[in-house]
C-alpha cells in the first residue's frame, strides 16, 4: 500500500470516509435487492469498501509525505492506472480471442450459461473499450495534464476515487453480463445503478481536470488537453442521454429505457458512434499529441492544423451516428445527413493523421530504430486508414454491401487494434520507464517483438475480415437467373470458416503482444532503482529546452 | 508561481518554419501556414454534401422534410426492387402452386431450374431442424431415407408442410405418444427391452412384454410394431428412428411421452414454395436410393 504513503493524514481520513461510504452503499444495494445481480454487485462494493477501509485504517499513522510534495507532480495514480490498463488488456483481449475461436469452433462452447457467446461478447467489448482504453485514457490524462500545465493534480484523493470508482463500474458491467444482466444497448449494456455510479465518477473526473487546468503555470492550454476535455465532457453527455431508464423497481437490475422505437435506435447510435468519436478517438488524439512529440523530440508540425482539426472533429462527428442505420426505419433525410457529414469528417481526421506523420519529419531515423515511436507512427497511419474506411462505409450504396457483414468488424478493429491500442502501447512504453526512474524498459528487445506481433496480428485480422465481409455481402445479395437466392444463409456462414480461423490467429498474436507488454511493465516497475520517491517528481522548474 | 511567458519563436532547422513560441514541457509547435490541400478537401467534400442535400431528402422542415430533387423514397425503392425480382420468378415459381405434382415432376426443364432454388429454400427454412441435406438429428426425422411417418408422396408432404405436426394451425396433424409413467418401473424396463429387440427380431411376442405391447401399443404402432397407420406413430421394426430405439431412449420415451413439433408453414411460405419444397423433399429419398445403387 505504497499509494497510501503519498496521502497526508487528513487525506487518509477523507479516503477512509469514502471507503466506508462505499461499503454502506453496497450494503444498501444488497439489502434492497436481497437477491440477484444487484445484490451480488452490492456485496462486491461492500468487499471493496471494507478492503480499502482496513488498508487505510492500518496505514493511518504511517509517516506523512514531505511537505514539498505540492511542488511535485503526483504520479502514483498514473502508475496505478497503467497497471489496471494492462490487466484489462489481458482480460478483454483474452475474452476477444476466445469468442473469436468460438465463432470458428462453436461446438467448443462450454455448457454453462455464463460461458455462452452472447454473454462473453460484451465482456470483450466493455473490457477492451472501457477497461483497457478507459484506464489508459485516465492514467495518461493525469500525466499529460500535469506536464502540460506544470501543475500538480488539484487534490490527491479524487484521482484515486476516479480510478477505483471507474474500475468498479467496469467490474460491475463485466460480471453483470456474465450473470445475464444487460440493457441490450451495444457498448452501454451495464444496468441503471452502474450507469448512475459512472456519472458520479465522471463528474469528479471533469471537476478534477478543470481545477487542475485552472492552476496551470502555462499561458496557453495545450491541444492535448482540449482533446481530453472533449472526451470527458461529451462522453458524460452521451452516457447520460442514452442511458436514461426507469428501473422496474429500486431493488432489481432490470430497467426500461425511456426511448422507444426508431428514436431509441437513433439515440443508441448517436451514443455508439460518438463513443467511437470521443472515447476512442478524441481521448487518444490527446495521447498522440503529447507522446508523439515527446518521444520523437520534434515540434508539432502545424499548430493551426491541430486546432482546426480539433474543432472539425468535434463539430462533424456529432452528426454522423445515423450512418449506422442506413436502409432502416430511420427516415431517409437523417441517413443523408449522417452520410454527408461522415464524408466531410474525413478532412479533419486526415488533417490530424497528416499532422502527426508530418511531425515525424526529421525523426525518421528514430522511427526506424525505436519500436516505441514506431508504435505511434503505425497508430497514426491506421488512424488515417480507418477514418478513410469509415467515411467510405458511411456512403449509402457502399453500406448496402458492407452493413451487417464482418467488414464492419474489420473496420472497427483496424481502428481499435491499429490505432487505439498502438498509441496506448506507445504511450505506455514511454511512460513506464519514466515512472520507474529508469532509462529504458526492463526488456527493451521485447518491445520489438511486441511491435511485430501487434502489426502482424492487426494486418491478419483486418485483411481476413475485409475478405470475410465482402464475400458475405456479395453472397447475401446474389440471385440466380430465375430470381432465387444463389446461396442459402448457412452456405454464407460456412464460407466464413477460413477467415474466422485467420481472425483468431491474428487476435491471438495481438493478445500475445499485449501479455508481453504487461510482463515487461511489471518487470520494469519491480526493477525500479530505489529512488527516494520515484512516483513523484518535481515540477520542471523551467520549461525544458 | 506566475505564468510563464511565451518564448521567442525559433526556426526549426528541419522544416525551416518558425515555432509558435509556446512550450509545454518541451513540446513546441511550428507556425506552419494552413495547408491549402486541406482547404480544397473541405471544399470538395462540402460541395459533395450540398449536391446530396439538394438531390436527396436531407433536412427536417416543420413536420415534413426536404424531399430532394430526385424525389426518392426508400420504402418505394425497396418495394420496387422486390417487385422486379419477383417478376423474374413469375416465369416458373407460380406453377408449383398447381397441385398436379406428377405433371410438374415430368417437366424436366422446369425441374432443372427449380430444384437448386428449392435446395436453398430448404436450407434457409428447414435445415435448422432437419439438417442441410435432410439427414435429421435426434428428435428430428430424417427426410432422405425413404421411411415416412405420414407419407412420402408430394401431396402428403405438402399437407404436412401446410398444417404442421402438433403445430398451432387449426388443421394441424396430431401425433402424440402418450406417457406410460403409470406402468411400474419393471414393466417399463421389460417393455423397453422388448421394443429395442424388435429391431432385429430378438423379441418374443408371447412374453409378458409382448402381450402388453399388443394391449397398449398396437392401436397406434400396429400389431407387430410395423406402423403405417397414418397417425404419425412410427414403425418400430425398421431402422428409421426419431429419438432412438436403444433401451435407455425407449425408457425415456415411455416415461415422458413424445410430441415433436413440426411448424405449420401456411402463410409463412407461399403455396408455390410449399409445392416446390414438397417435390424437393419427396425427391430427397429417391436421390439417396439412387446414390446407394
Ligand atoms: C422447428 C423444427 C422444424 C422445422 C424448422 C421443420 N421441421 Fe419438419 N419436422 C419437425 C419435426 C419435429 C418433425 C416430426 C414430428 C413428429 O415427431 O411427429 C417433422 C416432420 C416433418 C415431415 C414429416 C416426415 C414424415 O416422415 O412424414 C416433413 C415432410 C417435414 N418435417 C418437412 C419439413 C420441411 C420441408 C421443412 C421446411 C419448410 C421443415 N420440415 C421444417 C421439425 C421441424
Ligand atoms: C396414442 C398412440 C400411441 C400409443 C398408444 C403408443 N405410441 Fe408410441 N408413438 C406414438 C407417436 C405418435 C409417436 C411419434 C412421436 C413423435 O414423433 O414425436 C410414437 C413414438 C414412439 C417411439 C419413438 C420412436 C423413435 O423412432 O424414436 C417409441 C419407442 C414408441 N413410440 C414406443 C411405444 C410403446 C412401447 C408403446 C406402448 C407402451 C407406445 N409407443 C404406445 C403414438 C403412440
Amino acid at each position: 500500500m505504497k499509494a497510501i504513503a503519498t496521502l497526508t493524514r487528513p487525506e487518509r481520513g477523507t479516503a477512509l470516509l469514502l471507503s466506508i461510504g462505499l461499503a454502506v452503499l453496497g450494503l444498501v444495494m444488497a439489502a434492497v435487492a436481497r437477491q440477484g445481480v444487484m445484490a451480488t454487485h452490492g456485496m462486491m462494493a461492500v468487499a471493496l469498501g471494507l478492503f480499502l477501509s482496513v488498508a487505510l485504517a492500518g496505514a493511518m499513522n504511517e509517516p506523512e509525505p514531505p511537505a514539498d510534495r505540492l511542488h511535485r507532480y503526483y504520479d502514483a495514480p498514473t502508475r496505478f492506472g497503467i497497471g489496471l490498463t494492462l490487466i484489462w488488456a489481458v482480460i478483454g483481449m483474452g475474452v476477444g480471442v476466445w469468442v473469436a475461436a468460438l465463432l470458428y469452433w462453436p461446438e467448443g462452447t462450454p455448457p454453462w450459461p455464463w460461458t455462452s457467446f452472447g454473454r462473453l461478447r460484451p465482456v470483450h467489448t466493455s473490457g477492451v473499450i472501457f477497461g483497457f482504453g478507459g484506464n489508459a485514457l485516465i492514467a495518461t490524462s493525469f500525466h499529460v495534464l500535469q506536464r502540460t500545465s506544470r501543475a500538480r493534480l488539484a487534490d490527491s484523493v479524487s484521482p484515486w476515487f476516479i480510478l477505483i470508482g471507474f474500475n468498479l463500474f467496469c467490474l460491475w458491467a463485466a460480471s453483470g453480463y456474465l450473470m445475464g444482466s444487460t440493457q441490450s444497448k451495444e457498448y452501454a449494456e451495464a444496468e441503471w445503478y452502474a450507469d448512475i455510479w459512472l456519472v458520479v465518477v465522471w463528474v469528479t473526473y471533469f471537476v478534477l481536470y478543470i481545477r487542475t487546468l485552472a492552476r496551470r503555470n502555462e499561458p496557453h492550454i495545450y491541444v492535448a488537453n482540449w482533446y481530453y476535455m472533449a472526451f470527458i465532457l461529451v462522453v458524460a453527455m452521451l452516457h447520460i442521454v442514452n442511458n436514461i431508464a426507469l428501473p422496474v423497481n429500486l431493488g432489481t437490475a432490470e430497467s426500461f429505457p425511456v426511448w422507444a422505437g426508431v428514436q431509441d435506435a437513433m439515440i443508441q447510435w448517436w451514443y455508439g458512434h460518438n463513443a467511437v468519436a470521443f472515447f476512442l478517438t478524441a481521448g487518444f488524439l490527446g495521447m498522440l499529441y503529447y507522446f508523439l512529440p515527446v518521444r520523437s523530440g520534434r515540434p508539432i508540425w502545424s499548430y493551426r492544423l491541430s486546432i482546426i482539426s480539433f474543432w472539425g472533429i468535434v463539430f462533424f462527428y456529432i452528426w454522423v451516428g445515423s450512418h449506422h442505420l442506413h436502409y432502416t426505419a430511420l427516415p431517409y433525410w437523417v441517413q443523408t445527413l449522417g452520410m454527408t457529414f461522415s464524408v466531410m469528417l474525413l478532412v479533419p481526421s486526415w488533417a490530424s493523421a497528416g499532422n502527426a506523420i508530418a511531425t515525424l519529419n526529421g525523426a525518421w531515423h528514430k522511427v526506424r530504430d525505436d519500436a516505441t515511436l514506431r508504435f505511434m507512427f503505425v497508430a497514426a497511419v491506421f488512424y488515417g486508414l480507418s477514418t478513410f474506411e469509415g467515411s467510405f462505409l458511411a456512403i449509402r450504396p457502399v453500406n448496402s454491401l458492407s452493413h451487417y457483414t464482418d467488414w464492419t468488424v474489420g473496420h472497427v478493429h483496424s481502428g481499435t487494434l491499429g490505432w487505439v491500442a498502438m498509441i496506448v502501447f506507445g504511450a505506455i512504453y514511454t511512460l513506464v520507464p519514466q515512472l520507474s526512474g529508469r532509462e529504458t524498459m526492463a526488456w527493451p528487445r521485447a518491445i520489438e517483438w511486441h511491435f511485430w506481433l501487434a502489426v502482424g496480428g492487426t494486418l491478419i485480422y483486418v485483411v481476413s475480415m475485409w475478405n470475410a465481409g465482402i464475400t458475405q455481402g456479395l453472397m447475401w445479395r446474389a440471385y440466380d437467373e430465375g430470381g432465387a437466392l444463389s446461396y442459402s444463409f448457412i452456405e454464407t456462414v460456412e464460407a466464413m470458416a477460413p477467415y474466422y480461423l485467420l481472425r483468431t490467429i491474428g487476435g491471438g498474436m495481438f493478445l500475445t503482444g499485449a501479455i508481453l507488454c504487461a510482463l515487461n511493465c511489471r518487470a520494469t516497475f519491480r526493477d525500479a532503482p530505489a529512488l527516494p520517491d520515484t512516483s513523484e517528481r518535481p515540477l520542471s522548474p523551467q520549461p525544458a529546452e | 508561481m506566475s505564468a510563464h511567458r511565451d518564448q521567442p519563436p525559433e526556426v526549426d532547422p528541419v522544416t525551416g518554419y518558425d515555432t509558435t513560441g509556446h512550450d509545454w514541457n518541451g513540446i513546441k509547435e511550428l507556425n506552419t501556414p494552413f495547408p491549402r490541400i486541406v482547404i480544397w478537401a473541405l471544399v470538395i467534400t462540402f460541395v459533395y454534401s450540398v449536391i446530396a442535400w439538394v438531390l436527396l431528402p436531407a433536412f427536417p422542415w416543420g413536420r415534413d422534410y426536404t424531399r430532394g430533387l430526385l424525389g426518392l423514397d426508400q420504402r418505394e425503392l425497396a418495394v420496387e426492387q422486390f417487385r422486379k425480382m419477383d417478376a423474374v420468378r413469375q416465369d416458373w415459381l407460380p406453377r408449383f402452386a398447381d397441385a398436379d405434382y406428377a405433371a410438374l415432376a415430368g417437366d424436366e426443364a422446369l425441374m432443372a431450374q427449380a430444384m437448386p432454388a428449392a435446395a436453398r429454400l430448404f436450407q434457409d427454412n428447414c435445415a435448422a431442424c432437419h439438417g442441410a441435406t435432410g439427414d435429421g438429428g435426434p428428435g428430428f426425422p430424417v427426410l432422405s431415407d425413404g421411411y415416412w411417418l405420414w407419407g412420402g408422396d408430394p401431396e402428403t408432404i405438402a399437407e404436412t408442410l401446410r398444417y404442421g405436426i402438433n403445430a398451432t394451425h387449426p388443421d394441424t396433424r396430431i401425433a402424440e405418444m402418450p406417457s406410460f409413467n403409470w406402468m411400474s418401473r419393471e414393466e417399463r424396463a421389460a417393455m423397453a427391452s422388448h421394443v429395442a429387440g424388435m429391431l432385429d427380431g430378438r423379441s418374443d411376442p408371447d412374453s409378458a412384454a409382448g402381450v402388453s405391447f399388443v394391449e397398449n401399443c398396437a392401436a397406434c404402432h400396429g400389431e407387430a410394431g410395423e406402423g403405417g397407420l397414418d397417425i404419425g406413430a412410427p414403425s418400430l421394426i425398421d431402422e428409421a428412428v426419431i429419438y432412438g430405439q436403444d433401451r435407455a431412449s425407449v425408457m425415456r420415451t415411455l416415461f415422458d411421452g413424445r410430441a415433436g413439433v413440426m411448424p405449420a408453414w401456411e402463410g409463412r411460405l407461399s403455396e408455390a414454395e410449399i409445392g416446390l419444397l414438397a417435390l424437393y423433399v419427396s425427391g430427397l429419398s429417391r436421390a439417396d436410393a439412387e446414390d446407394a445403387q
